[in-house]
């Protein structure tokens, strides 16, 4: 929405430095700087109208259209009336429901704030048992030929069960839903981590092993100056693998265990029928995941970017 | 002739699924202090099994290596290797590098200052003190050679070993790379056995050229003794009719005592 905004800002602007040009000459630069444009950085403020019109038509455009389609044929779709509410409807609820986001009249009526943020605090919270588990865990099986061996099969046996087979056992285990849930958040999250991270190690060059052995470097630090940075870039898509199947899991985890949380907000607006909000809550949670996710690109990019 | 290096009826033998795979056999070779050995061989004679085992990074199968009077037991600072791909770690700067050999040798001797001066030091040796604080992706191929060089010589190795250390670049930085490493031979009386295929080069720069036969089974074909004053100098050495036969005895070697390569590959 905002660069459809901003678009008629930049029509106005003058080209710059193309006062004495011919019009037509311009137009070629134009075309060329298109061109390059393939190679150079994005262009600083103040370019030419050629070159923004083409970086808008390449970058926002499509994913606008794709959205205006999608709303389109939903709307299309429902105008006749039927069960699913029409974008409208939708909209008219989601404005309603996000201008009072933290509202709290007990814990089983509270404002979606709350119920994302209770989520998110679960995923974090066996995300990060994952990991201090995880990551060492991943380390030892890379580098020691006999744990991995060992534990191969074990994991390979357990990886492909859905983590909500083990909610069962959480509940029987802690006696309590909630930990249980992030317990089952614990379990999804470990195999991706354990995997790459162990991965990771094993596909160290062996050329920087080799310079290690030439040094005759301590274990200390073959784990901090080679084994570390060799296998961020690893450990950073096993994190970010984990965290996606982390957000899968936990809304499915909440509608079988209730509480606070988006999963069980979705079970409970099911029940009262407000179908309207259940589409929001699609929306929010896809919205959740796509922040969470492009975090961690940025994090790993800029982490390898240091690392290399 | 004091043995600095002593090479004694070593063989080397990989087990492989097809059964044994014998790289190597009956290598003798006595290296003295100071001195500048060329590896020479058609390419899968062994050359670089050879250097691993002076290194340590691997161990014979028959035979014993010394230096310096003991065994060669595993790989160690006092043998550095120049890589054949520089192996320089992507997220340390050059200096840093250079830090981490720097440290382990002498970080328990000596304090920080000092260390930071070996440092700044082995990389002026080499010319690229104003590329300090770069990372190896922000430098060029030569230079990412030398300061795999640089790391190797701030370790004060006893023996110099170098895997075709020129062999991934231009001739014109090769050429320019093999002056300057005349140079710090000269300097440091290093004691060097490189790894090369390239005759000129090996005639160049070395005291002595160990011509290897072809794998499977390799050893020791010829070694020749290359009599020429150093410094030396590449232009003038051109038209040295000494250079000129050392040269063609070593193309000679390769090219019709140990012609049949192809063959055994086919």
């Amino acid at each position: 929405m905002n660069a459809i905004t901003m678009s008629p800002g930049f029509a106005a602007d003058p080209p710059v430095d193309r006062g004495e040009e011919p019009a037509a000459a311009a137009a070629v630069n134009a075309v060329k700087e298109k061109k390059m444009e393939q190679t150079l950085p994005p262009p600083p403020a103040g370019t030419p109208l050629g070159e923004c019109l083409g970086q808008f038509a390449r970058g926002i455009l499509p994913p606008i259209v794709g959205l205006v389609l999608l709303i389109g044929i939903w709307h299309v779709a429902t105008h006749r009336g039927g069960s699913i509410p029409a974008p409208s409807v939708v909209w008219d609820a989601a404005v309603a429901l996000f201008s009072d986001p933290f509202y709290s009249n007990g814990p089983n009526d509270q404002g979606i704030g709350w119920n994302v943020l209770s989520s998110l605090q679960r995923v974090a919270i066996g995300f990060g048992f994952a990991a201090l588990v995880g990551i060492p865990l991943g380390f030892m099986i890379g580098r020691f030929d006999f744990l991995s061996r060992m534990l191969n099969p074990i994991i390979s046996l357990l990886r492909p069960v859905s983590p909500l087979a083990w909610l069962p056992i959480g509940l029987l285990v802690f006696k309590k839903a909630d930990p249980a849930a992030t317990y089952t958040i614990f379990i999804c999250s470990i195999w991706p981590m354990i995997m790459n991270t162990a991965q990771g190690v094993q596909r160290v060059p062996q050329d920087y092993l080799n310079v290690a052995r030439v040094l005759a470097l301590s274990e200390w630090k073959i784990v901090t100056k080679i084994l570390f940075p060799a296998v961020l870039p690893y450990m950073l898509t096993g994190i970010r693998l984990s965290i996606g199947t982390a957000w899968l899991v936990i809304v499915a985890a909440e509608m079988l265990t209730g509480g606070v949380g988006i999963g069980f907000w979705v079970w409970d607006e099911w029940n009262n029928l407000k179908v309207e909000h259940i589409i929001i809550a699609i929306f929010v949670i896809g919205i959740v995941g796509l922040i969470l996710e492009q975090a961690l690109i940025l994090l790993a990019r800029k982490l390898t970017k240091e690392a290399s | 002739m004091e043995k600095f290096v002593s090479i004694e009826r070593v063989g080397q033998t990989f087990d492989t699924k097809k059964g044994k795979f014998v790289a190597l056999r009956d290598i003798d070779l006595q290296i003295r202090q100071g001195e500048f050995i060329a590896l020479i061989g058609h390419s899968g004679c062994g050359k670089s099994t050879l250097l691993n085992l002076i290194a340590g990074l691997t161990r014979p199968t028959a035979g014993v290596l010394l230096c310096d009077g003991r065994e060669i037991a595993g790989p160690g600072p006092e043998r550095a290797v120049v890589f054949q791909n520089h192996s320089l770690l992507p997220w340390l700067t050059c200096f840093e590098n250079i830090y981490l050999a720097v440290e382990r040798v002498f970080g328990q001797k000596e304090g920080k200052p000092k260390l930071k001066a070996r440092t700044q030091a082995a990389i002026e040796l080499v010319g690229l003190g104003h590329a300090a604080h770069k990372y190896p992706h922000e430098i060029s191929g030569g230079m990412k050679q030398r300061v795999g060089i640089a790391r190797a010589l701030s370790m004060e190795p006893k023996v110099l070993l170098m895997d075709e250390p020129f062999g991934a670049l231009d001739a014109l930085t090769r050429a320019k790379l093999q002056d300057e490493l005349m140079k710090i031979c000269e300097a440091t009386r290093a004691t060097v056995v490189m790894v090369t295929h390239d005759v000129d080069e090996a005639v160049l720069l070395s005291d002595r050229i160990v011509m290897m036969t072809n794998g499977p089974a390799a050893t020791i074909g010829e070694i020749l003794e290359v009599n020429l004053p150093r410094p030396r100098d590449r232009l003038t050495l051109a038209h040295d009719p000494a250079y000129i036969d050392c040269r063609a005895a070593v193309l000679e070697f390769l090219y019709e005592k140990q012609a049949h390569v192809e063959k055994i590959a086919a």
